[in-house]
């Protein structure tokens, strides 16, 4: 459907629309209008990326409005014959220096007023390959009084690479620029290059290994609306007990991490086991400790039978109790409230301003889930109140956490209590023909939050264009501002506070 | 203080006495056994998204397998993934399964300097490096050292340095990116070390094999001690593997 003023193209989650019917704007226009649309406080970018066609780079938008569950899509066009130059919107709307970055290191489009117009991930189809990820321009400040520390990209522990440059007065951190990419391996493009449906998918569930059901969620809706194919509401049920299950799986092993982080090893350990409780019962439905192979397309090889409800139930309820248990005491712990409280906080303007999504902006008072916002069928059966806390330190994430295990486990509680999956869901399908011209917008709530897969393909239905992003994307702008004027020992709880994705950020 | 007591008797005994002879129950995808039965070889080595699958005789290359399943729920009664969880090994080609073989996969002794054992036989300390890793493996390394599988019991452990450490686990592709970083930690653990490759990705690639992203080019001038597939691998196969490494 075109809008009113036939500037933009409405669509909902999970629908594909004919590429001929977005309206190509000036980019004057498109301009004016995304500044407009981006004004209003229900209202956040989602996606914005371009991709080459014979004559000159194609740009979409696609701009999520919370209130009406409406997708708007904007494009406009920039040919190869004029300057390749473009004036950046970021000086305006903030939360689109990423997207602009991006567009600027894959294209070598320059935006000359863009304040931060940095390397985003080296990615290796970038327009300049002269540089490397050793010249990354980091920000300087000249003074005898102060010092930088440079961590990374190896890290002490088993974590991705990511190297974290400080600035510090004494203890002191002024500033902190996190340097990403270092994990970069291709993934958009090994999508288009993998042929098979089952290639695709796995390509998938390896976007970041501890949101493996939602990044394959997004995967699988994206081409099942591109396919045509319709899904079952309780196929889309199934998958939505498995993506609430891995919510539950990360979000305590954060609360794990968090208390090792401390010094409180109780709540360390036992926290741990309680994680463990919950990935083996991931196991025992499909294989696999992580969710991988749960979701594919059209169908599933692991259907929710009968015993797994059971089973999940089962497991739900002893592992309610003991969390609930550790959490009433944890939770009430003075060394802990003062490690935790008031330390790194942020506010709901800096996070509107970046565009966070997920969890870090529901610590921060901005209501976004889209669970709610965009739901798809399962959660528009069964609907998810969005846990939101007013703070933005590092006690609000902590125990944004704790809430939404809760919300979560009493999500699937009450789809369990109204389903009986008399008929197992379908065997996947091996091969789809996909519309052609199209484009898809999938937005699935993964435990960190909004994942946004687009799709785009040609004439031939063959997938020309495919761009991922993770909820990391925007939101290591908020670990930044965090760190501000904290001590640089601080860093850890911080860091662990957020457990932002490398892989899914770096693709 | 009672309340934390009671807390831990409520959690009672969580830890894998034996991981040695622990099980993992099905439907976990442990190491494939392939039926001389007949069926559509051609459609069979062509339904592996990764192809792992050879051809005449049927075998599965679990250096490349990512233990999707997809074989076996097509070919149920030619291929099935048995629960079997040791599957590392130091030698690629014992990780090729032929049709008909039963054996368990395992370590070729003779391959290891004796140096090794006697060095590292009660305290390993490993560095890990990820290198374009998904964050799958690095979550179960992570979690060997969990109470739940507690690989600190038999002395190894992750330390955060290359200086401190007696080897290296690597996980990922090894992407263009992490390749000169990854070379400078090896280079810095001390002789006599280990190099470790650990997940399908870091093994073949994975399913990125082929991109232009990654640069595996560090593979050929390092010895490979342990191979550790799956995709993840279990923690238990980790263990496992590391154990017949260095006991």
């Amino acid at each position: 459907m075109v809008s009113e003023n036939k500037k933009y193209c409405i669509i909902t989650n999970n629908e594909s629309i004919e590429i001929e019917s977005v309206p190509v704007l000036s980019y004057t226009e498109f301009s004016s209008e995304m500044v407009e649309l981006l004004k209003q406080i229900e209202n956040h970018c989602v996606s914005y990326f371009a991709f080459p066609q014979p004559d000159g780079l194609k740009f979409f938008a696609a701009i999520a409005n919370d209130k009406t569950h409406r997708i708007f899509v904007l494009s406009h066009f920039l040919l190869k014959t004029v300057n390749q130059e473009l004036a950046s919107l970021t000086p305006e709307i903030n939360a689109l220096h990423i997207f602009e970055r991006e567009i600027h290191e894959n294209f070598g489009i320059d935006f000359p007023n863009h304040p931060w117009l940095k390397p985003v991930r080296f990615a290796h189809n970038r327009a300049n390959k002269n540089l490397k990820i050793n010249d990354y321009p980091f920000y300087k400040i000249e003074s005898e009084e102060l010092h930088e520390v440079g961590v990374g990209p190896v890290h002490a522990g088993i974590i991705e690479p990511g190297h974290f440059r400080f600035i510090c007065n004494g203890e002191q951190v002024l500033h902190l620029e996190i340097q990403l990419g270092w994990q970069h391996r291709g993934v958009e493009q090994t999508m288009l290059d993998k042929q098979t449906l089952l290639q695709r998918n796995i390509v998938a569930e390896s976007v970041a290994g501890d949101t493996t059901v939602g990044h394959s969620l997004a995967f699988a809706n994206l081409i099942e609306s591109l396919a045509g194919i319709e899904i079952n509401t309780q196929l889309d049920i199934e998958r939505s007990i498995a993506l609430e299950l891995e919510r539950i799986a990360v979000h305590i092993a954060d609360i794990s991490a968090l208390c090792t982080d401390v010094a409180y090893s109780l709540g360390a350990n036992i926290f741990g086991i309680l994680r463990t409780a919950i990935i083996n019962q991931t196991q025992s439905w499909c294989g696999n400790r992580l969710g991988k192979g749960i979701i594919r397309v059209g169908g599933t090889h692991h259907p929710l039978t009968g015993e797994i409800k059971n089973q999940i139930l089962e497991i739900l309820a002893k592992f309610e109790k003991q969390f609930t248990e550790l959490a009433h005491l944890t939770y009430r712990l003075p060394s802990l409230e003062n490690r935790f409280d008031e330390i790194g906080a942020v506010n709901e303007e800096q996070m509107r301003k970046i565009g966070a999504v997920g969890m870090v902006a529901r610590m921060a008072n901005v209501p976004r889930d889209i669970r709610a916002t965009h739901p798809s069928e399962a959660y528009k059966k069964y609907v998810y109140n969005p846990v939101i806390l007013p703070k933005g330190d590092v006690f609000s994430r902590f125990l944004l956490r704790r809430k939404e295990i809760k919300q979560s486990i009493a999500w699937i509680r009450e789809v369990l209590k109204n389903e009986d999956f008399p008929v197992s869901s379908s065997s996947p399908v091996s091969e789809v023909a996909l519309k052609p011209n199209s484009l898809s917008i999938s937005l699935v709530e993964g435990w960190r939050g909004e994942i946004c897969h687009v799709a785009v393909t040609d004439k031939n239905g063959k997938l020309v264009h495919y761009k991922i992003k993770d909820p990391s994307m925007h939101n290591w702008k908020a670990l930044e501002l965090s760190l501000r004027n904290l001590e640089i020992s601080d860093f850890p709880i911080n860091n662990k506070s957020y457990n932002l994705s490398y892989c899914g950020f770096d693709l | 203080m009672l309340q934390e007591i009671k807390i831990i008797h409520h959690n009672g005994k969580q830890f894998i006495p034996d991981p040695t002879s622990a099980e993992v129950p099905a439907p976990f995808r442990g190491r494939p056994e392939i039926s001389l039965e007949k069926v559509d070889e051609n459609a069979l080595v062509n339904c592996c998204p990764l192809n792992a699958i050879s051809s005449n005789p049927i075998a599965i290359n679990l250096a490349k397998c990512n233990f999707c399943g997809e074989c076996a729920f097509r070919f149920p009664q030619k291929i099935r993934f048995s629960n079997d969880h040791k599957i590392s090994t130091n030698k690629l080609e014992n990780l090729v399964i032929s049709a008909g073989e039963k054996n368990k996969i395992e370590l070729d002794q003779k391959l290891i300097d004796t140096k090794i054992k006697t060095t590292f036989g009660k305290s390993l300390k490993l560095r890990q490096v990820s290198a374009g890793g998904d964050n799958s493996c690095e979550f179960e390394l992570n979690a060997c050292g969990n109470a739940n599988f507690d690989m600190g019991r038999y002395g190894i452990e992750f330390v955060a340095s290359p200086r401190h450490s007696d080897g290296i686990v690597v996980t990922g592709p090894i992407s263009e990116n992490m390749a000169e970083a990854l070379k400078v930690t090896w280079e810095a653990i001390p002789s006599p070390k280990l190099f470790i490759l650990c997940g399908v990705d870091a093994i073949s690639g994975g399913i990125f094999a082929g991109s232009a992203a990654i640069n595996r080019s560090i593979l050929k001038d390092v010895k490979v001690d342990l191979y550790i597939p799956g995709n993840p691998p279990h923690p238990l196969t980790i263990i496992n593997g590391l154990l017949s490494l260095i006991k």
